[in-house]
């Protein structure tokens, strides 16, 4: 097979993404050769098993592609504004609605919030690291080779082109040939085992590398959050697995699970993409929850209200996440009494959810609220988020729903959840958090531009979504020449560039920061109001995170800390801190299932059987490793410690 | 963070990173659960669902399925008995009961090879209809991980040869013997619901 054979041809906008990718390639190469940065690319970055590193790659690689799916939003907008410009094709068009909805969950909402898990739950918790930083290493890895494999789908072989939720058999061999959807299955099943290992690494480590004396609820209430999340991460991605393998099979293998032949059964795969993909938005909501939660009580100066209600809310819409999967297609016909059933168990969510919103709102009753930057996407959080989960209730009634159902009264909804919920939350989290992770705050007055240009953009370009749903506009659309139509697609289309504006401040901000904030001295960054241990420790902090861990026995230990005059340094009580070895094992292996996947995608079997057997083969050697980790002496920790705290 | 060590109780919770490793394991077959609920779930959706293929019934043999069933729980009894040996502080115990272990696990998959291709010879293989793509995934994850789980005990075959029993050595041990045990409870699962209820309707 020629190289001609498997490029993207014919489409003037792709070879422009093509050129500047090469571009951007070649001045990475240049960047790091010039400077003789690979040794560091290698040994600090690409070999890490530590946490806060693997946290960080995680947050880069997720607005990378909260950039690339921003993109194909944009022009999405523009199609729909200028429907006669000819700017897309319609089979562009499918393309990048495809790409824009499985990026910007799979690769940009679970990544960026796994990322803040991984920076922040060992530091809340009191923990040197994760329970297993090998893994999680691979997990990172396997997420990473996963967003590549489903990325280059574009300019190599062609973008999956089948919508997100790829059902069957629109999916399918015979009306899907080709890579495209082959690329859909492999990224995310590559992907889909790194978060099932972090699933189960975060679980083991909040189960038993808590602080001595800290109870389950005592936990902050991200780290709870982060919990329940990796609860549902372990119970709902072997559905997904499942279901992915088997389209794969389908579509490689001649199978017969989700055909048209042979008596297969295309209804299968919506019920089994939704059994995973009705709890995927909690995965991505939940944690959302607990950083507004976090940042609220620290910018509202007052304990949480309601602590262990809001634990028991999250974990009842754990409960009743994976009951719900049919209101995603009530028009499919299973009935009245089934659709009665799974619109009762729908509705049911509201009311912890509610709970959740009277409590944050009780929080910030009668409180002296400091107007900061993470405080302000979480203020702006909660109205937002209630209109999404208002209409997503009018949805859930089934009814109601055949006149709702795939028109842009759901798309508003969805992205008013996810966008007001989890985005907002991304981004409270990485301000409130930066200090922990880069020594230095993100500057306030360009977050607040940000903010302000993100939050306005979002709701003119989704608000008017609401009215073109109900004016019958479906979603998926690629020419919507329809008079009526066209003042609401316009009005959206500048909102979503004031979005897309905002995004850049934001960006612009991190590079701006670098040069101009000033740098951290304490590690209690935002004016000592600190209440959870990430700010007992020193900032940046050390890599084995804590001198002498405390004793924790109540919720907000550091308030405490602080009144006691306590630190995460007391000197007489310094041990030598066991820590983990890098290894550039993880990377290798995932490498290896990389090449594994596009073979598949290619059916290319002899690189799918070489990858394999290399993947294979770095599991032996693994097996073989009995490399366990080196302490940290205690001369080094009590000089990095004085350093630090300046003693 | 494994500073600490106990000095009694079994060796492979002695250490914080023995305990972890085991109860990591734990979560993971919960998550095996679900992989396999997923694919029984499948399988009786798509029951039935035959085509041009022949029937379960016309092909499933209830003798072949016996003498899988019994070497594979027997292969789980000696996989008690090697941790038992384990326990007791015998590595050559060890040895020889999972040695016993993987031979009868080598017989089910050998059994379970030349069913499959008897099968494919009649006429049902994984393209033929739903149903036999359903049987053919849900008994062959089944077998794969058998498999997987022969290759992995090897490995560790050589590793107590080369080590001897410390808390590594025998947490390894013991999170394979879970393995081995889930995959028992798999397939007595896949005995009943899948070859039972198949022979008869």
């Amino acid at each position: 097979m020629h190289i001609t054979d498997i490029l993207v041809t014919g489409e003037p906008i792709i070879y422009g993404a093509m050129v500047s990718m090469a571009l951007v390639g070649i001045a990475l190469l240049f960047i790091l050769t010039y400077f003789k940065k690979w040794k560091w690319l290698w040994s600090e970055w690409l070999t890490t098993v530590d946490h806060k590193k693997i946290g960080v790659m995680y947050i880069l690689s997720a607005l990378l592609m909260l950039f690339r799916g921003g993109v194909d939003a944009m022009m999405m907008r523009v199609q729909l504004a200028f429907p006669d410009l000819g700017f897309l094709n319609s089979q562009h068009y499918n393309e990048i609605f495809t790409t824009h909805g499985t990026i910007m969950i799979i690769f940009m909402a679970m990544p960026f919030l796994i990322g803040l898990m991984n920076i922040i739950v060992p530091l809340q918790i009191g923990a040197r690291d994760f329970a297993f930083p090998y893994l999680n290493a691979l997990s990172f890895w396997s997420f990473f080779f996963g967003m590549a494999l489903f990325n280059i789908s574009f300019v190599i072989g062609g973008s999956p082109d089948a919508g997100w939720t790829s059902y069957t058999p629109l999916s399918g061999a015979a009306m899907s040939p080709g890579p495209g959807q082959n690329f859909y299955l492999m990224g995310l099943q590559l992907s889909g085992i790194g978060t099932l290992a972090t699933g189960i690494n975060l679980m083991v480590t909040i189960l038993k590398m808590r602080a001595p004396g800290m109870k389950l609820f005592h936990m902050p209430i991200f780290t709870w959050s982060t919990l329940v999340t990796c609860f549902i991460i372990v119970f709902a991605f072997p559905i997904l697995t499942v279901a992915l393998a088997l389209l794969t099979i389908d579509r490689i293998f001649g199978a017969q699970f989700f055909t048209l032949t042979g008596e297969g059964l295309p209804m299968m795969w919506a019920n089994l993409f939704w059994m995973w993909g009705h709890p995927e938005v909690y995965i991505v909501i939940l944690p959302a929850f607990g950083i507004f939660s976090e940042v609220i009580a620290t910018f509202a100066k007052k304990r949480l209200f309601g602590y262990n209600v809001m634990v028991w809310s999250m974990i009842v819409i754990a409960l009743l996440s994976f009951l719900v999967w049919v209101h995603h297609f009530f028009t499919m016909g299973a009935g009245a009494f089934v659709n009665s059933v799974f619109s009762v168990s729908t509705m049911l969510i509201a009311v912890p959810t509610g709970v959740k919103i009277f409590n944050w709102l009780a929080t910030l009753y009668k409180s002296k609220i400091e107007f900061t930057v993470p405080m302000l996407w979480s203020l702006a959080f909660i109205p937002s988020f209630i209109l999404g989960g208002v209409t997503g209730v009018m949805l859930g009634m089934a009814a109601a729903d055949y006149q709702f159902h795939n028109s842009y009264f759901l798309i508003a909804h969805f992205h008013y959840v996810l966008i007001a919920g989890t985005v907002f939350a991304c981004f409270a989290g990485l301000v409130f958090w930066y200090p922990k992770m880069f020594g230095h705050k993100m500057n306030e007055r360009l977050g607040k531009w940000a903010f302000w240009l993100f939050f306005f953009g979002f709701h003119v370009c989704f608000f008017p979504q609401y009215f073109l749903g109900l004016d019958g506009m479906p979603r998926r659309l690629f020419i919507t020449n329809v008079a009526e139509w066209l003042p609401l697609n316009v009005i959206s289309t500048v909102g979503a560039f004031g979005m897309g504006l905002g995004f850049i401040v934001f960006v612009y901000n991190v590079y701006y920061s670098f040069r101009y904030s000033a740098r951290e001295t304490t590690g209690d960054s935002w004016n000592g109001n600190g209440r959870t241990l990430e700010w007992a420790t020193t900032t940046p902090v050390p890599y084995y995170n804590f001198a002498t861990v405390p004793y924790v026995d109540e919720i907000d230990p550091y308030i405490r800390m602080k009144e006691e005059g306590k630190t995460t340094f007391e000197e007489d009580k310094v041990k030598p801190i066991h820590m983990p070895s890098y290894t550039g094992q993880p990377f290798i292996m995932m490498a290896f299932l990389g090449l594994a996947s596009f073979g598949l995608v290619f059916e290319w079997m002899y690189v799918a059987v070489f990858g394999l057997i290399g993947a294979v083969f770095m599991m032996i050697r693994r097996s073989f490793d009995y490399d366990d980790g080196y302490y940290v002496p205690v001369e080094e920790i009590k000089r990095t410690e004085k350093k630090a705290r300046g003693l | 963070m494994a500073a600490e060590e106990l000095k009694t109780g079994p060796l492979e919770y002695r250490t914080q990173e023995g305990q972890m490793g085991i109860m990591g394991f734990w979560i993971f077959l919960g998550a095996e659960v679900v992989l396999f609920a997923t694919l029984f779930a499948t399988y009786a959706v798509l029951f039935g669902r035959t085509a041009d293929a022949p029937l379960p019934s016309e092909l499933f043999e209830p003798g072949i399925v016996l003498v899988m069933t019994f070497l594979l729980l027997t292969s789980s009894f000696t996989c008690g008995l090697a941790i038992h040996e384990m326990r007791r502080g015998s590595v050559k115990g060890l040895i020889l009961w999972m040695v016993i272990t993987l031979a009868l696990g080598l017989g089910f998959l050998g059994f379970e090879i030349y069913e499959f291709v008897h099968y494919a010879h009649e006429g049902a293989t994984i393209q033929s209809s739903a149903f036999w793509s359903a049987f053919f995934i849900l008994a062959g994850t089944h077998g794969l991980h058998v498999t997987l789980g022969i290759g992995w005990a090897i490995l560790l075959l050589i590793q107590i040869k080369q080590r001897g029993l410390t808390n590594v050595t025998s947490r390894k041990f013991f999170i394979i013997s879970l393995y081995w045990h889930f995959l028992d409870v798999i397939w007595i699962f896949i005995f009943t619901s899948v070859y039972l209820i198949g022979m008869v309707i």
